[in-house]
């Protein structure tokens, strides 16, 4: 066990609508997409044509760069369509479900008897690879290189995030089997990062491998937040991260030899009436989760994620690849009048002092909030800036960042710290910004200068 | 509300593109989010948005104002009558209160119409949004001016101030310096007579502020006590002779945390500490002029003063300093504090800059450490 963190700046928002400790019955949907643009920065080729039959774990498409990364199908069908965005970019491959689920089988034996080099093959070609992403960027591990350290959180704190003791109840056997895949992959550079509520009877607290305790609002949940303070990283170097999730489909690959991207979902969000659980494979559509009854009468924007950092996915959306909760929340075209010189405006939460409102965390749980997607105000150049570091428990000075990302300027980019971070962990600045600055879109167009200079 | 939402509605499409007044796009734009807060939705990032914005931020601070500027009011009618005939013979509150009122009520208007106008013109012709920065900075010219200046002097200043100090950097949020400081530093080296703080009081009496006193030299008995010059029954500019409504005004700002506790504690510890140098106490130092005033709200303001927390305990610290010095060391003009801050202004970036290299330093040994 070591050393315990405790962070004390971050926000917990207090978002009305969390996920109740129930689990609807499994559901499926009769069609799923496959995203290409869940995975960042990767090039899709395609490897089927619309019409072609697939099963789950057949390679669906692979990375122009990478050709070993393979992609595949989370179930069994036929392709149906191809879905092109602007540029004819590739944005979606949609498989009609045969509801029979038939998968692939991939010869696999205990990852102590196999080679290294068959496990990251099975890895790649079964398409368990993606679920490993790399720092810095925040983008998929490549094949050849060994990192300084693979990291796993084990707890997430984003609003309204599933609780994964919960989540992970039954998942001792696939999360161990996990751990060993990685520990033969990079043997004892593996770490779990465990919350200081995690409970002694949580199944992560079973787990054999080194483990470091984090306490704090958010995003003390965050694996870049977790690096930077057990082992930060700089030019050059490396670290893998997994969710729980990922760790339990590549468990669950070398327990049945089969892709099973299924994994339990929180449905969540002020715009619910029933929130809970459910278990469902990758790419589902959301529509088909119907056990959880929307409020009537309002415009809903449904993002596959959390309301921080995830996707809206519009209501003919599918779950995202890496994604394990569902998000609903009202649309905010409503229109205040005078809103901003209010005094007390209760029903809205705010961080800052300006409003009572931020005095709501104070009270624990009972206090919630029907935040909606309305922007609160215009967009304005920098003027309260002060206000980033208070949600962001890391030694880097978000301004400055995001300012010399802003000029472009590389050199500065680099010694301020762009190789710690990824646009989730800035996004609470975001959320509190009062000049409503998009500074995860910033942070993201940074990241990709850096990859694009680098090469 | 439903009938204001209504009416916009119907008249948004004439200050729309291809309407017959889109040219005035910016200043309907402006008028329709001061009455209804937009309904534009987040498009990509974080989906929920913290409902504190900068409209917000700086009617927080215009409140915090109120008591410094309702003060000036009454202490400009009191110094009136104290200056016509002897104290019996004031008359009541109210009356004495309606006297300043409609000398400060001038100057308030002028800085807005003159200031917004500009403001809305500028933003008109570059097509952006209105800002709100102005509300703050219009609201505190005119308590950093003598009540009796000419309102053309004040309108230009005003100009100077909107153009030179923040229009020509692009707006709030890019200027370098305080631009209400701005204005007084152009109207103290334009029209010098008006300004220096000795002949404050030219409707029918002219008297001197107690810094301008102490800086001649008259003995210590005739000025006034620490008690008036605390509670700001003394002649100064409108807004700066009150400590007391300083005091609720930076209450107001350090519980809302709009203005930084940091740089408040750091100047007034280092204007206490250079003070010590002077022959009067200390506390007479921090009470008189426009010390308190700039210390709580031109000091502080998030543009012009450093951006990381340990640049601003040294820019606090220097800002108090320098005051003292000019107070202590420089014959000619007794209040330092305006240009004390606007060189600190000048030199917050520096500050920010050996801040973030001490922090860009300290990172990269961190990371070697770790290997």
């Amino acid at each position: 066990m070591g050393a315990c963190y405790k962070l004390r700046r971050g926000l917990d928002i207090p978002l009305r609508g969390e996920a109740l400790t129930t689990t609807s019955p499994p559901v499926s949907s009769p069609l799923y997409e496959l995203k290409p643009p869940d995975f960042r920065q990767i090039t899709p080729k395609l490897l089927v044509r619309e019409g072609d039959p697939v099963l789950a774990g057949s390679p669906v498409f692979c990375d122009k760069d990478h050709p070993e990364i393979f992609f595949t199908s989370p179930v069994s069908g036929i392709i149906r369509q191809i879905v092109r965005g602007e540029k004819r970019k590739l944005t979606g491959i949609r498989i009609l479900s045969d509801g029979k689920d038939k998968r692939l089988r991939f010869p696999v034996t205990a990852p102590e008897d196999m080679d290294v080099s068959k496990i990251r093959e099975l890895l790649l070609f079964s398409g368990c690879w993606p679920l490993i992403t790399r720092r810095p960027y925040g983008t998929l591990a490549l094949p050849g290189e060994i990192p300084k350290v693979v990291h796993i959180s084990c707890f997430d704190t984003a609003p309204l995030a599933p609780q994964y003791d919960y989540a992970f109840a039954g998942e001792y056997d696939s999360l161990q089997m996990g751990l060993r895949v990685l520990e033969r992959l990079c043997p004892g550079k593996v770490h779990l990062a465990l919350s200081g509520n995690t409970s002694t009877h949580s199944v992560f607290r079973k787990l054999n491998a080194t483990t470091h305790i984090f306490s704090g609002p958010h995003p003390a949940g965050n694996p870049g937040i977790q690096i930077h303070h057990l082992y930060p990283l700089g030019k050059g170097q490396v670290a893998w991260t997994l969710t729980p999730m990922g760790l339990s489909v590549i468990g669950r690959l070398f327990i049945q030899g089969t892709f099973d991207s299924a994994r339990m979902v929180a449905v969540t969000g002020p715009a619910l009436i029933k929130t809970g659980y459910i278990r469902c494979p990758a790419g589902i559509q959301i529509s088909a989760l119907e056990d959880f009854t929307r409020k009537k009468g309002i415009d809903i924007r449904v993002i596959s994620g959390n309301p921080l950092t995830g996707d809206s996915v519009g209501e003919e959306g599918f779950l995202g690849f890496h994604h394990q909760q569902v998000t609903f929340l009202q649309e905010g075209r409503s229109r205040e009048l005078l809103g901003w010189a209010r005094p007390l405006r209760l029903h809205k939460f705010s961080a800052a002092r300006t409003y009572i409102s931020h005095l709501a965390p104070l009270l624990g749980k009972t206090v919630r909030f029907n935040l909606d997607t309305n922007t609160n105000g215009g967009v304005r150049a920098f003027v309260l800036t002060r206000d980033y570091q208070k949600v962001l428990p890391m030694d880097i000075f978000v301004s400055f960042l995001i300012k010399a990302i802003l000029a472009e300027d590389i050199d500065k980019m680099e010694k301020l710290g762009i190789y710690e971070v990824i646009p989730e962990d800035l996004a609470l600045c975001e959320f509190i910004c009062p000049s409503k600055i998009e500074i995860q879109d910033i942070l993201q167009k940074g990241i990709n200068l850096m990859i694009k200079e680098m090469q | 509300m439903k009938a204001i939402e209504k009416i916009i509605a119907k008249i948004k499409p004439i200050f729309s593109k291809g309407g017959s007044l889109a040219f005035l796009h910016s200043t309907f734009d402006a008028f329709e989010t001061f009455l209804l807060v937009p309904g534009t939705v987040t498009r990509k990032g974080s989906h929920i948005r913290d409902c504190n914005d900068l409209k917000r931020v700086m009617i927080v601070v215009v409140i915090a104002l109120v008591p410094c500027l309702l003060f000036g009011m009454y202490n400009t009618g009191l110094q009136h009558f104290l200056a016509m005939g002897p104290r019996t013979e004031l008359p009541e509150f109210f009356a004495v209160f309606w006297y300043g009122f409609l000398k400060v009520l001038p100057l308030v208007i002028i800085s807005y119409v003159v200031g917004l106008g500009i403001e809305f013109t500028v933003a008109q012709i570059r097509g952006h949004e209105v800002n709100e920065g102005y509300l703050v900075t219009g609201m505190l010219i005119p308590l950093i001016v003598p009540v009796t200046i000419p309102l053309w002097m004040l309108a230009l200043a005003v100009a100077f101030a909107v153009l030179i100090g923040k229009e020509i950097f692009g707006g709030t949020g890019m200027n370098i310096w305080n631009p209400a400081l701005l204005a007084r530093t152009f109207l103290f080296f334009s029209y010098p007579a008006y300004m220096t703080g000795d002949k404050v009081w030219i409707d029918g009496f002219t008297g001197a502020t107690p810094l301008a006193a102490w800086i001649r030299g008259t003995s210590s008995a005739v000025m006034p006590s620490g008690t008036d010059m605390f509670l700001g029954f003394t002649p100064g500019s409108v807004g700066e002779t009150s400590v007391v409504c300083i005091l609720l005004g930076a209450v107001i700002l350090l519980y809302t945390g709009v203005a930084s506790w940091k740089i408040m504690i750091s100047c007034m510890a280092g204007a206490a500490l250079t003070g010590l140098l002077g022959d009067i106490p200390v506390h007479y130092h921090l009470v008189m002029g426009g010390f308190a005033f700039g210390c709580v709200f031109m000091a502080t303001d998030p543009v012009t003063s450093p951006q990381t927390e340990t640049g601003k305990w040294i820019y606090g610290a220097l800002t108090g300093a320098l005051t003292m010095t000019i107070r202590l060391f420089n014959p000619g003009y007794p209040e330092g504090m305006m240009l004390a801050i606007l060189l600190m202004n000048t030199f917050s970036p520096l500050i920010d800059h050996t801040v973030v290299a001490v922090n860009v330093k300290r990172r990269i040994k961190r990371i070697a450490t770790y290997g």
